[in-house]
């Protein structure tokens, strides 16, 4: 039982994170407030690094005054004026100068402080404990948790952090207007890519009908996000929810293993802070290895799974963790290989 | 609480982390991101454990493998520190954390006394199975003391923790993944001040002293060289360390024996140096009070603390006592007056210093401080050095005999605990007070500056007179005393300032690792060996005061052997 109508409409209406996490917001509103200490910030975090997810940029271009009244709601609830847009560079320069007009006004009407912290863009950007730190001005790498990086928060003050999307179903649920939908990016070898506002408990294959994205050929499925989302099968799609991150990508089936393990190692490697070994050297040593490969070598599987299963059991954050997911479904799902 | 490791049941403290009470109790887990008395990294991830059964407050799971450098004792709490997955990931994550590592294991200063070298051996590790793109970045030379290579770093981010903590700042990590690696400021305001406390943190030898092995093994070498050895106080309590011995332990006689062994002529002993700064510095101090001198006065046998003084605080160059340093003041007596004494042309003796310490190094190459165009010491060896020559020479520290040092060897108790925070002052006060009254107090022990905090402060009165006194150690301490300076000039009469946490006992050069309870150990080593002796004032050093006498026969000789001067300093000087 929640003891707020805030919090009780949340959880009515099913809100949950959308950056992938899908933790209940309510229960995430209602942690703060319990510790009954000054909430430092509420802030937004559109860094959106993960690859082939566009949704939040879709968001803030087109309703960022929702994005924007989510927070406020939150803020209101948690008793703080202050906010944060941790803002990828690229979203800043084509969202930016609208969303600055929208809280300039919030700023000077309602008495708040919103504040844009502008990211160079990266994936571990995104993660708490580095978003947090490069507010601070410390380099963006993860926090040693527990605790919590949320609760530490900014200059030793809880934050609550959010992703935009979460906040623009928050405004919908205030405003009275909240459906059981979300935004889902379609990429890949389909016809008709882009985001797409779906209902929420739709399963891959219904998304790809009415996205109108069915291909005519065979295909397998990576869904959540295109670095750290799980790879189905087309027949494990009839039953897949759409979970985590929305966004579905489609491979054919005759996607050469290189190439789709190429992109996701590729990333990573570029991707990782390099605060841990496992996923520092990790990461180096698969691209290093898939880059060298000659076209007739077999892919070595062994050994990008030892890599793989150390970076998932031993590496300091998520990033380094979620690798295995896409390339140990992609082995299980697709390929069949036995390890 | 108890917990269990690999079904032995262990004493732990709430909140200790699991890797400490396994080190405790000499149980071996790999860990090269932890040191106890830094905030947990929990970077390198080597320090693998298995949960076997949770603790009470133990979130994880059963099967989990966790970091024991994170992992908190908790009541009921078992772990397995050997289990097959943990010993597979562990050889995983030490064959990719080595990938980076340069071997260059026969010119390496660490030579086999190596936290690399004994992580291979004993997890078994394949350092072939991953070859890292080599880069080629250049060594990067922290003044004549240190130097760090880019290429060797593991990102442990150890050095960039100490230097943050001790108030400098100087080092950082940068570089995004593979290339997250040490590199220094580039922040004008900030410059090194070569304490090396980067490099007794670093535990991959990417950051080191820049050896003087080479230059120590020629001179041994050169049958027309007279080279003389002669030990700070700190080595011989800390030494032993890198031979399993005990730690605070003092070895100084096995030592004599073993420099012999290694070839070195005369055995001295920078304590000698040290009665000689001491009966310089208190001359010079009674001199200040009595004549209106520039108040307080700063000890300055510390060159790290005066590189600091010189780079951040030049205003403040005038406290700072011209008396010469230990080292230098006995390097310059064994150049001209020990050299009369015994007939030998000066230019043939090899003055090498074996210090606790990296920025000696700088400060024996100072021009300055030369005597008719010889540097009163020629090299400097570390505590760490010093330990590889001995290993390279076969010999064991165990077994081998003792003997007396030669006659410059012997020294006074005051000599020795300058190697402790608190030891120059005390030696200080006790000639002090000798040179006030015309003879001993009652008083030999002020215990008021001794131990391990930062900052001490005391009022000692000597000869009705009342001397107001600090100690302090680290550069954050010493901004916050010369804060206190510049608002109250007259808070302080004298002040010890040491770069380093503890002293030159935990100085820069010294036994990996160095932490506040091995530092407090090596601390007590010393104290020990002064309560010991017959002889425990600089001024009942006959050889001292002769030193003395002799230099101050003319102004030139004083000024040349005794004395010195200090300049401010740009970045990087």
């Amino acid at each position: 039982m929640s003891t707020h109508p805030l919090l009780d409409q949340l959880e009515a209406a099913g809100v949950v994170g959308r950056g992938g996490a899908a933790f209940p917001t309510h229960l995430k509103l209602k942690r703060l407030k319990e510790l009954n200490v000054p909430i430092g910030y509420v802030v937004c975090n559109a860094s959106e690094g993960e690859l082939g997810v566009k949704k939040d940029a879709y968001i803030l271009k087109h309703f960022p005054d929702k994005v924007v009244a989510g927070m406020i709601a939150a803020m209101d609830f948690l008793e703080t004026k202050e906010a944060y847009f941790n803002i990828n560079k690229h979203y800043y320069d084509l969202y930016g100068p609208k969303l600055k007009t929208i809280t300039d006004q919030v700023n000077q009407e309602q008495g708040k402080l919103f504040h844009f912290y502008i990211e160079e863009p990266s994936y571990i950007g995104g993660e708490t404990g580095a978003l947090l730190n490069s507010i601070e001005g410390k380099r963006a790498q993860p926090r040693l948790s527990p605790p919590s990086a949320s609760i530490v928060g900014i200059h030793n003050k809880p934050v609550l952090l959010n992703n935009v999307e979460t906040y623009f179903d928050i405004a919908r649920v205030v405003e009275g207007i909240f459906k059981p939908t979300r935004y889902v990016t379609m990429t890949g070898s389909i016809i008709n890519p882009g985001v797409f506002c779906v209902n929420r408990d739709l399963t891959v294959i219904q998304t790809l009908e009415q996205t109108h994205n069915t291909p005519s050929f065979d295909f397998f499925i990576q869904v959540g996000g295109s670095a750290s989302g799980e790879v189905i099968s087309r027949s494990q799609a009839n039953t897949h929810l759409l979970t985590g991150c929305g966004a579905i990508e489609v491979f054919p089936a005759n996607a050469q293993s290189r190439d789709v393990l190429m992109r996701w190692f590729e990333f990573y490697f570029k991707e990782s802070c390099g605060k841990c070994t496992p996923c520092r050297e990790g990461t180096h040593q698969l691209y290093t290895k898939l880059k060298q490969l000659q076209s007739e070598e077999p892919i070595p599987w062994d050994s990008i799974h030892a890599i793989i299963t150390t970076m998932k059991a031993t590496s300091f954050c998520d990033l380094g963790k979620s690798l295995s997911i896409p390339v140990e479904s992609y082995m299980k799902n697709i390929l069949g290989v036995k390890i | 609480m108890q917990i269990i490791i690999d079904q032995k049941a262990y004493q732990a403290e709430k909140n200790q982390c699991v890797l400490q009470v396994a080190l405790d109790n000499d149980i071996y887990i790999p860990h090269f991101c932890y040191h106890e008395d830094l905030e947990v990294e929990a970077n390198c991830r080597t320090c693998l454990v298995e949960i076997v059964k949770p603790g009470a407050d133990t979130k994880e799971k059963i099967g989990e493998i966790v970091t024991s450098c994170t992992l908190k004792a908790s009541e009921g709490l078992v772990v397995n520190t050997k289990s097959k997955k943990v010993i597979a990931l562990r050889q995983e994550n030490l064959s990719l954390l080595l990938s980076h590592h340069k071997f260059d294991c026969g010119t390496c200063p660490r030579g086999s006394i190596c936290a690399v070298n004994e992580s291979i051996v004993k997890n078994k590790v394949d350092i072939t199975k991953y070859q890292s793109t080599p880069t080629d970045m250049p060594v990067i030379a922290l003044g004549t003391a240190a130097e760090f290579d880019s290429n060797v770093c593991i990102a442990c981010n150890q050095c960039v923790k100490i230097c943050e903590e001790i108030g400098i700042g100087y080092l950082k990590l940068e570089g995004k993944g593979v290339n997250n690696r040490v590199a220094a400021t580039d922040d004008p305001k900030i410059d090194c001040i070569y304490c090396g406390q980067c490099t007794v943190h670093c535990p991959v030898s990417a950051i080191q002293e820049q050896s003087h092995l080479v230059g120590v093994e020629a001179a041994i070498n050169d049958p027309k060289k007279i080279v003389i050895a002669q030990m700070a106080p700190s080595v011989r309590v800390s030494i032993g360390e890198l031979f399993k011995m005990k730690t605070g332990k003092n070895i100084e006689k096995k030592l004599n024996t073993a420099f012999r062994k290694i070839g070195f002529d005369k055995i001295f002993d920078v304590n000698f140096g040290a009665d000689i700064t001491t009966l310089v510095e208190a001359n010079e101090l009674i001199d200040r009070i009595k004549n209106n001198g520039v108040m307080p006065m700063f000890t300055s046998c510390c060159p790290a603390w005066v590189k600091f003084i010189e780079f951040y605080y030049p205003e403040m160059i005038p406290h700072l006592t011209t008396a010469r340093s230990p080292q230098i003041h006995a390097g310059g007596a064994y150049k001209t007056w020990w050299a009369e004494k015994e007939g030998i042309d000066p230019k043939n003796i090899v003055v090498i210093s074996i210090m606790p310490c990296t920025s000696k190094k700088y400060e024996a190459g100072h021009k300055k401080l030369k005597i008719d165009d010889m540097f009163p010491v020629d090299y400097v060896l570390t505590t760490r050095e010093t330990a590889t020559l001995i290993r390279r020479h076969g010999i064991d520290l165990e077994t081998i005999s003792s003997s007396e040092p030669d006659v410059l060897g012997e020294y006074s108790g005051a000599g020795v605990i300058y190697g402790a925070s608190g030891g120059v002052m005390e030696s200080a006060l006790r000639t002090v007070s000798y040179q006030l009254l015309g003879k001993n107090i009652d008083r030999i022990e002020f215990a008021e500056v001794r131990g391990m905090e930062g900052i001490k402060k005391a009022t000692i009165t000597l000869a009705d007179k009342k001397i107001h006194v600090a100690v302090v150690t680290t550069p954050k301490n010493a901004r916050i005393i010369l804060e206190e300076i510049k608002l109250n000039p007259k808070a302080y009469d004298y002040i010890e300032f040491m770069a380093c946490p503890g002293g030159c006992i935990g100085g820069g050069g010294q036994p990996i690792p160095s932490t506040k309870r091995i530092v407090k150990k090596r601390t007590e080593g010393l104290y020990k060996i002064d309560s010991t002796k017959s002889c425990r004032s600089a001024h009942e050093n006959k050889h001292a005061v002769e030193f003395v006498e002799y230099c101050r026969q003319n102004d030139k000789k004083s000024h040349q052997l005794l004395h010195t001067t200090y300049s401010k300093k740009q970045r990087g000087e």
